[in-house]
């Protein structure tokens, strides 16, 4: 694809460069709480603020809680609003995840996704926006720190378009990729406040007729935020749920004009199929997971294997179409998740994929691999295993164990 | 601050149109409704009312009816103040850029709940923040909204569905928070207390917290008839009674400078006016098991308290106590 501009060069962790993009998004509010690993985020941006680079007002709330509520009123207020948090934090800010998907906030929020307590732990894995998945916040994972970049720029964009005028949460893996240094390419500043744009208000039509931007606004007084009952409440939440399917389009659409300025793309924006066309064996994966795969992939590759990869990108909404293309002609998958869904029998991500493939012509035999919790690190060898079993699996054609545990003392 | 005297009269206030507007569904005698329909009357310019979770909340706002006539948000229990903080940063925000161009007022509401007890760390962490912003608590002194629960503002005595009068225990076991010193103790420009008996100074505290640039705190004594099993025709007598019996006392602190307001001072000067507190609980259901002799120590003990508290308030005024 072409790469119509000049880029820079710099080396960023996953936190700096999800700062750096927001920074470049001129976001008018930032209201946040510091929490490992997000913590360099607020920190950068704390720097930004400090030496006048940024024009935003930036809320160092007393809670996640309040942080989160802080960007709901802000974003209501018409601002473009950006908040990060992980793991207790983004638990704390349960309550509110759902306030702002239903009062329609286009609010942008990067995840260093990392453990739940107890027992406490502050390393990555995904339990933390997992048990977000019913919130109303997109969810787009990334592989590494570029992508953590050019996903936050993107989410605005996808965020505030008025078809979908949904948050969005974009994940990062706690240290792996948060604190990680990477080479990472930047857009200069015009070219992304170019495509970013500045906020366009959804406009909506008053009982009097009159059709007014969709704000907190003294001149066109709008009641936001109301009770409404059992004749009215589930139509709202209809709505969310059109504002959802839209996003897969939008999220594509979005991802490809962005490819077309800065050369770099991840599949089609949903999913990324990586070796996948003629595979026999393949995985499923979020997250810089997927990274460590591809090499497992290319080693497979040169050996004769069939080996593929899904890399899921966008988790929310859960791009069925997309998935149950790339996997038609798959024979046998192994679906890893980071996280847990206790008594579930199986990950968050293993549901969604079977749940996917239920009404697919063909089905591979689809197996879950629970791994990495609490950042419990993994190396090719062990990932190559899980080829190795899926291979088995294939050969015997049938399915023995739905659900292992990867890397685990037992 | 400025220190100008707005002369809010009867005729100034029936001529301003109301931003809270009629049609609500708050219950007969509800005195939370007539506060803000009050305090709403004492707007200066362009204003953002942000409300908690609670009676008024969702008395006001039934979708797809509203009876704010000015720009509101709600979004959840514990909010209130956080949903101000997120409104000045926008705002602050869009001025920069030119997007807004006037001044902007911001009335973040909340009841007794929404600020002694769930709301009071977001209200805390947006005070010390220095957001510019008023904040009305109305005190109608339990959880009036789920059915008469205790909060941190119900009285010592009050029976409420978490803390019934029965054979062992009269009511709650514990005194009122001093939640209006809380605030004081935050280094706020402006924190008052107000009932609406009283509505000229009701008003014009409105409006001086109003002026304030920063965080302004006013503390509204407010009837609940059905929480309080009392009368609603009776309603604004008790906003009166607990001002004159002391139970409630009008003041202001102006950066940490108490000073009580008139109708409180006149009891100051002239202690005999000052009503015992059998005078404001009598009547009132929530209290009824008090009047039966097993309940006379807790009487006492509301009577103690309170002199205590007045004592103590005629002291912090710079107000030399008189016997009666």
């Amino acid at each position: 694809m072409a790469n119509n501009v000049k880029q820079e060069r710099m080396a960023l962790n996953g936190d700096e460069a999800a700062a750096y993009a927001a920074k470049q998004s001129e976001v008018d509010v930032v209201a946040a709480y510091p929490i490992t690993p997000q913590t360099i985020i607020v920190e950068k941006f704390s720097e930004y603020v400090a030496d006048g680079e940024v024009n935003t007002e930036f809320v160092c709330t007393e809670s996640e809680h309040s942080a989160l509520t802080a960007c709901i009123a802000a974003s209501s207020t018409g601002a473009r609003t950006f908040t990060a948090s992980a793991s207790a934090g983004l638990a704390l800010m349960h309550e509110m995840l759902f306030v702002a998907s239903g009062c329609r906030t286009p609010i942008v929020m990067a995840i260093a996704n990392r453990a739940l307590s107890a027992p406490l732990n502050i390393h990555g894995d995904h339990s933390d926006s997992m048990a977000q998945r019913d919130s109303g916040w997109i969810q787009i994972y990334v592989e590494n720190a570029q992508e953590a970049y050019d996903s936050i720029i993107q989410a605005f964009r996808i965020a505030e378009n008025s078809k979908v005028l949904l948050p969005v949460i974009v994940g990062l893996d706690g240290f792996t990729l948060s604190h990680t240094l990477e080479n990472v390419n930047g857009l200069p500043d015009d070219a992304v406040k170019q495509f970013v744009g500045t906020r366009q208000l959804t406009t909506v039509t008053t009982h009097e007729g009159k059709t007014v931007p969709f704000k907190l606004d003294p001149a066109n007084p709008m009641t936001i935020g109301p009770i409404a009952l059992q004749n009215y409440y589930f139509e709202f939440k209809r709505q969310q749920e059109e504002g959802m399917k839209n996003a897969l389009t939008v999220i594509q659409q979005v991802h490809d004009e962005y490819a077309a300025l800065s050369g770099r793309s991840y599949g089609n924006g949903l999913i990324e199929e990586y070796q996948l066309e003629d595979a026999e064996v393949a995985t499923i994966c979020a997250g810089s997971t997927a990274g460590t795969m591809k090499t497992v992939v290319d080693e497979l590759r040169q050996e004769g294997v069939k080996a593929g990869l899904l890399k899921l990108r966008t988790f929310r909404p859960f791009p069925v179409e997309a998935v149950r293309n790339a996997l038609k002609n798959v024979k046998a998958v192994a679906v890893m998740d980071k996280s847990m869904s206790f008594g579930g029998n199986g990950g968050a991500v293993f549901h969604e994929v079977r749940h996917a493939m239920y009404d697919a012509a063909t089905h591979p035999l689809i197996v879950d691999y629970i791994y990495g919790l609490g950042g419990r690190d993994l190396n090719p060898k062990e990932f190559r295993r899980v080829y190795d079993d899926v291979h088995r699996m294939l050969h015997a054609g049938r399915v023995d164990k739905l659900v292992h545990f990867l890397g685990l003392r037992e | 601050m400025t220190t100008q005297e707005w002369k809010f009269t009867a005729r100034d206030i029936a001529e301003k149109p109301d931003q809270f507007l009629s049609g609500h569904r708050a219950c007969a005698g509800c005195v939370p409704a007539t506060v803000l329909r009050l305090v709403m009357k004492a707007t200066r310019g362009p204003t953002i009312v942000t409300e908690a979770t609670g009676c008024m909340e969702v008395v006001s706002s039934i979708y797809p009816y509203t009876s704010w006539a000015v720009p509101w948000l709600h979004t959840a229990f514990e909010t209130a103040a956080a949903n101000a903080a997120g409104i000045d940063a926008a705002l602050k925000a869009l001025k920069r850029k030119g997007q807004v161009k006037e001044h902007i007022d911001i009335i973040a509401i909340a009841g007794d709940g929404g600020t002694y007890d769930i709301g009071l760390q977001a209200l805390s962490g947006a005070v010390e923040r220095g957001h510019d912003f008023l904040f009305v608590l109305y005190d109608n002194e339990a959880y009036m909204n789920t059915g008469i629960q205790r909060s941190g503002g119900t009285p010592l005595g009050a029976a409420t569905t978490t803390t019934p009068a029965g054979s062992v225990r009269p009511g709650k076991l514990q005194h009122k928070k001093p939640i209006t010193d809380i605030m004081v103790a935050h280094d706020m420009e402006y924190v008052a207390t107000a009932s609406p008996y009283y509505w000229k100074d009701l008003l014009t505290k409105v409006r001086k917290g109003l002026e304030v640039e920063g965080p302004a705190f006013l503390h509204v004594f407010a009837t609940c008839p059905r929480g309080w099993r009392s009368d609603p025709a009776n309603s604004i007598e008790y906003t009166k009674l607990a001002v004159e019996s002391c139970v409630f006392p009008l003041w202001e602190a102006v950066n940490g400078e108490y000073q009580l307001s008139t109708p409180s001072k006149l009891i100051a000067l002239a202690p005999q006016k000052k009503k015992p507190v059998t005078d404001y609980l009598k009547g009132q259901g929530r209290f009824r098991h008090l009047f039966k002799p097993q309940g006379k120590p807790v009487l006492d003990e509301i009577q103690r308290w309170t002199d205590e508290r007045w004592a103590k308030l005629l002291k912090k005024c710079g107000e030399a106590p008189k016997t009666a």
